[in-house]
């Protein structure tokens, strides 16, 4: 694939927190490659603390990686690219003292958008997402779902080709989860946006993803990538369907093992920073 | 409204009657002492005296010379401590070594009498205000520099990370994530620095001064006019529960929804 096609393209990605030989050391990635295609949305998935959020990160422009380059639209990453992409958080990381509408309109701020524009399209996200009626409440007034939605609003509002999602669900419940799900797959399929999406959710991955990247338990780098072929906006259905669960089990299979190492890893005593060290390696307060 | 909120507000308005119960109480003892029990009206004036001297006191416009000097010395004082401790918190705030080595060393002199340094401060600045306004400042700029580092300092990196993911600059980071996410625990502080600044203020006038509301209780007690004393008592209280009322007032405002 040339990097023309491929609207993120990671080569030989390393990334270590701390120095080798520290208590803190952390090999979070080991020479990762990847390539996401132009429209897709492409799901990262591993067991904790393999790397994943780390990589979504380097993507992102928000970590710089010890090793290995990344490309986002042709241009290499040296910090973050508003203009290219944007992000969605696990936790939505809206900001509790603005209303929904000025969160949204904050984003746009940060980018110098003309104050004119910015309210037009904070309105058309905000409408996008059924949200339009809460623009005026707060992040502490909404449900966990309400917020991902608010959150989602915000990173559409920005315009960028490219959205980076890092467990926007994984807060959620299960049925909001699938709701959710299912309005991404409709936006989908409606913009040619380029999603990388992050999960823990073997079922989510199957639903969303047109390609999976199964990561290796620490150091984490890409054990494989799985296609799903199936067109958005994929319907509920889909989900009982004998493809799903096959695809379903063909993941879990590749990720029992390394579930397993995460896990026989983390229960060694050694590891009592080993919380702070598993937050550390997805990035999240690195 | 429901009948939860209308168990919340006879609640209120019960203990609200408790509370003026007990304050009935306490003057009723207190005329007592000095009818029946027959204590010195010296030591303890009749509520009734105090009444009229506090009557005479506001409607003769006697305290204005003592008030401006009590809230001129307040004023300077919370202006210095919030100066220089909200500048030096930030700055403090801006780096994780700064924070481990200042936040504890400044809680610890926190943690000491600061009112020990009086005689030295008149020492250097003489017996006048200024002398007040360095007790004020130093004694209040503690709770705010504190306040401040813990403000900024602990501010939600998932805010910071989402700024900069949106292309925030440092100035726009200050102004739209860094100061609103630390404002409200800053306001707690000032408003700390405010009660602190007040108390020490009158306090320090009561021990050496020329002028002031402290230095009037002190001069009437001396000369032992107790029940104009009393109502100088009564008239400080009266202001320092309204201006810790705005101030109050003011940082609740500021508070996120």
């Amino acid at each position: 694939m040339t990097p023309a096609q491929s609207a993120i393209s990671v080569r030989g990605v390393s990334h270590q927190f701390g120095e080798a030989g520290e208590a803190r050391h952390v090999q979070a990635l080991l020479d990762t490659s990847l390539d996401v295609t132009r429209g897709e949305l492409h799901c990262l998935i591993g067991p904790s603390g393999c790397g994943k959020s780390t990589l979504l990160n380097i993507m992102g422009g928000l970590t710089a990686p010890t090793t290995g380059t990344v490309t986002v639209s042709g241009k290499a990453v040296h910090g973050p690219m508003p203009r290219d992409l944007a992000f969605v958080f696990q936790e939505s990381a809206l900001f509790p003292w603005n209303t929904v509408f000025e969160n949204v309109m904050l984003g746009m701020t940060f980018q110098g958008v003309a104050k004119s524009e910015r309210h037009d399209r904070a309105r058309r996200a905000l409408e996008a997402v059924g949200l339009l009626d809460f623009a005026e409440h707060y992040p502490g007034q909404l449900s966990g779902g309400m917020r991902q939605r608010a959150a989602l609003a915000r990173a559409l509002s920005l315009e960028t080709g490219i959205l980076l999602m890092d467990e926007p669900f994984g807060a959620l419940d299960e049925q909001t989860r699938m709701v959710l799900g299912e309005d991404l797959s409709v936006l989908l399929a409606r913009s040619n946006k380029t999603i990388v999406f992050v999960t823990h959710s073997l079922g989510e991955a199957v639903f969303l993803a047109d390609r999976v990247a199964v990561f290796s338990a620490r150091p984490g780098t890409i054990k494989q990538v799985i296609t799903i072929d199936e067109p958005h906006p994929r319907k509920p259905s889909f989900m009982t369907a004998q493809k799903f669960h096959a695809l379903r089990d063909q993941l879990y299979g590749l990720l029992h093992d390394e579930i397993r190492k995460a896990m026989s890893e983390t229960a060694q005593p050694r590891r009592r920073y080993d919380q702070a060290g598993e937050t550390d390696a997805d990035g999240k307060r690195s | 409204m429901n009948s939860t909120e209308q168990a919340t507000a006879r609640g209120r308005l019960l203990s609200l009657l408790v509370q003026l119960a007990f304050l009935a109480i306490l003057l009723l003892l207190w005329t007592l002492a000095t009818t029946v029990w027959g204590v010195s009206r010296i030591l303890l004036p009749n509520p009734l005296d105090v009444w009229h001297q506090f009557v005479a006191v506001v409607s003769s416009g006697a305290f204005v010379p003592d008030l401006e000097v009590t809230l001129g010395e307040l004023a300077a004082a919370f202006a210095i401590s919030t100066t220089l401790g909200v500048s030096l918190g930030y700055w403090i705030s801006r780096s994780h070594y700064l924070i481990k080595v200042f936040e504890p060393l400044l809680a610890a002199i926190y943690a000491i009498p600061i009112i020990l340094f009086l005689p030295l401060y008149v020492l250097m600045l003489g017996l006048g205000p200024n002398s007040k306004i360095a007790l004020g400042a130093t004694i209040s700029f503690f709770p705010i520099v504190l306040s401040t580092i813990a403000g900024f300092g602990h501010v939600d990196r998932r805010f910071v990370t989402a700024a900069r993911s949106m292309g925030a600059n440092d100035l726009q980071l200050f102004r739209y994530v860094l100061l609103p996410a630390a404002l409200p625990v800053i306001l707690a502080g000032l408003r700390m620095g405010f009660t602190v600044a007040l108390l020490s203020v009158i306090a320090s006038e009561t021990i050496a001064s020329f002028a002031g509301l402290g230095h009037r209780i002190v001069d009437l007690a001396e000369n032992m006019e107790t029940p104009r004393m009393f109502a100088y008592i009564v008239f400080v209280i009266l202001v320092v529960a309204l201006l810790n009322a705005v101030v109050s007032k003011l940082e609740r405002q500021a508070r996120w929804r």
